[in-house]
């Protein structure tokens, strides 16, 4: 019994292993209310919730890369809709330059997406996550950075 | 205009001439009490930062090509410092090339220093020496003398004496320097005495930064790995950016302890890649960092590179008006945000 577990496991395929920074007020919602809907999206993601994607200090996202994860996912509400204003706002500026540093510096852009998930958009979530995990599975494992792989 | 003189050599004699009249100039007129400038070092090939505050020394001031350091760092921390026996507040005076005059002025769009209680003495700059390249070429020998003279750099050692023409030496962020001399500030134009020029952006199309971008991700990974392996991480980098001000930088942090403090190539890169994020929108391609590294790691493509993300998402440029805001202190509504993903 144990024998066939241990042989299925292996024959698995290789699931990226994604960390998403879900805003408290849109994307915590989305993604709960894609759960709530029974929406089929792929298991690769482990949201960490954060008041808001202007929280994100873009050395959470880089500090993720070398811990291990294959990809950093950071969403937020829609441009305008941010519960403190503006936090989106001075968030996407951030994000601009890091996605450029970063492919600059060589490391895939597909390593780290930024989207716009609102409270009402559960399917929007199971649709992005979906198109992330598909993307980064053909990038495959994470290995640029000391700590990353086995 | 001096830079049109033919040597370089007559170039230097020109700039310091202009340094001393006016530094005598302000000292005399009780303008400033004390101004910053440059040194002859010690060690030959380099400069040493002075601070002056009576007419006699007004000839310790000096201006050649290995004036690398950006003064503008001097005087963020100095300023608070420099007083008199009965505490007042001294004046100060700068020696501004174009670069510590842009860092001055962003330092000040970043209400870090007020312009109107310094005063700019405006030089035209005309290139700094590439000290590591140099020395890479010497393979490591010792120096024990460097002048210049003509359009050449002479360089004498134990059993050597060779000569380099300076124009192929200089720093790669001097070559395509456009902002020679600090930029003259519309609403505060007595700041800067000495030369200054007009500039209200600059017009650069960074073929060096399209050109690396050309290249494949892997290799630009293998080329940045490549650079940044001999970082010994002394932060030295930091220690001369005038743009780095933080009393605690993030890698100083302890609780939390955000990173480690091993010159592992993955800490490096990420410290680099960190550093690089903290400098958009602010870095005014002065090249201290470079200058000052013990290892001759040369940055300049990573400011160029930051230079041109600035300048074509948000059309800004660095230290050129004290009045607009800088990208990373302001946002828009209808900011591009091509990156994005969208479902379809």
């Amino acid at each position: 019994m144990t024998q066939t577990v241990k042989e299925s496991k292996h024959e698995q395929e290789w699931q990226p292993k994604i960390i998403a920074f879900l805003c408290n007020w849109c994307s915590y919602a989305g993604a709960d209310l894609a759960g709530v809907s029974r929406l089929q999206y792929p298991p690769t993601i482990r949201i960490v919730r954060v008041p808001c994607s202007g929280r994100i200090n873009p050395f959470f996202i880089i500090k993720s890369l070398i811990d291990g994860w294959d990809a950093v996912v950071v969403s937020g509400c829609h441009p305008g809709d941010c519960h403190y204003i503006s936090g989106n706002l001075v968030a996407r500026r951030r994000f601009a330059i890091l996605k450029e540093l970063i492919t600059f510096f060589g490391i895939h852009p597909d390593r780290v997406h930024f989207m716009w998930v609102s409270a009402a958009e559960g399917e929007r979530f199971a649709t992005l996550i979906k198109k992330v995990s598909k993307l980064v599975k053909k990038l495959g494992p994470n290995k640029k950075f000391k700590n990353s792989g086995e | 205009m001096v830079n049109r003189l033919s040597t370089i050599q007559e170039q230097n004699t020109k700039i310091e001439q202009l340094i001393r009249d006016k530094a005598l100039k302000l000292l005399k007129e009780d303008e400033v009490d004390a101004i910053i400038g440059y040194s002859s070092g010690t060690i030959p090939f380099k400069t040493c930062p002075i601070i002056i505050r009576s007419e006699e020394d007004v000839d310790k001031l000096i201006w050649n090509n290995f004036c690398a350091m950006n003064l503008a760092k001097y005087l963020v921390p100095l300023i608070p410092t420099l007083k008199d026996e009965e505490g007042k507040n001294l004046r100060v005076g700068i020696i501004a090339k174009g670069c510590v005059g842009r860092a001055l002025i962003h330092l000040a769009a970043e209400k870090q220093l007020d312009l109107k209680k310094i005063k700019m003495i405006g030089i035209p700059c005309n290139g700094i020496i590439n000290r590591s390249q140099l020395l890479r070429e010497l393979q490591q020998e010792e120096i024990l003398e460097a002048s210049i003279s003509d359009d050449e750099i002479i360089l004498k050692g134990r059993n050597f004496q060779k000569k380099f023409p300076i124009k192929e030496y200089l720093n790669e962020l001097c070559k395509k320097c456009e902002v020679k001399s600090p930029p003259k500030i519309p609403d505060l134009v007595e700041a800067c005495v000495g030369e200054c020029q007009e500039i209200s952006a600059i017009e650069q199309d960074f073929e060096d930064v399209s050109e690396f971008e050309s290249k494949t991700s892997e290799e630009r990974w293998e080329y940045i790995k490549e650079l940044l392996s001999p970082c010994i991480r002394c932060y030295a980098c930091r220690e001369a950016c005038p743009m780095c001000y933080c009393s605690l930088c993030f890698v100083d942090q302890k609780l939390p302890r955000w990173f480690g403090k091993t010159t592992e190539l993955s800490e490096t890169i990420v410290f680099h890649l960190v550093r690089a994020m903290h400098l958009a929108g602010r870095c005014v391609a002065c090249g201290a960092c470079s200058s000052v590294c013990p290892m001759g790691i040369d940055l300049h493509l990573i400011t160029r590179k930051l230079e041109q993300i600035v300048k074509e998402r948000f059309d800004f440029t660095s230290g050129l008006d004290p009045q607009i805001a800088p990208p990373m202190h302001q946002f828009k509504m209808e900011d591009k945000q091509e990156f994005i993903l969208e479902e379809e």
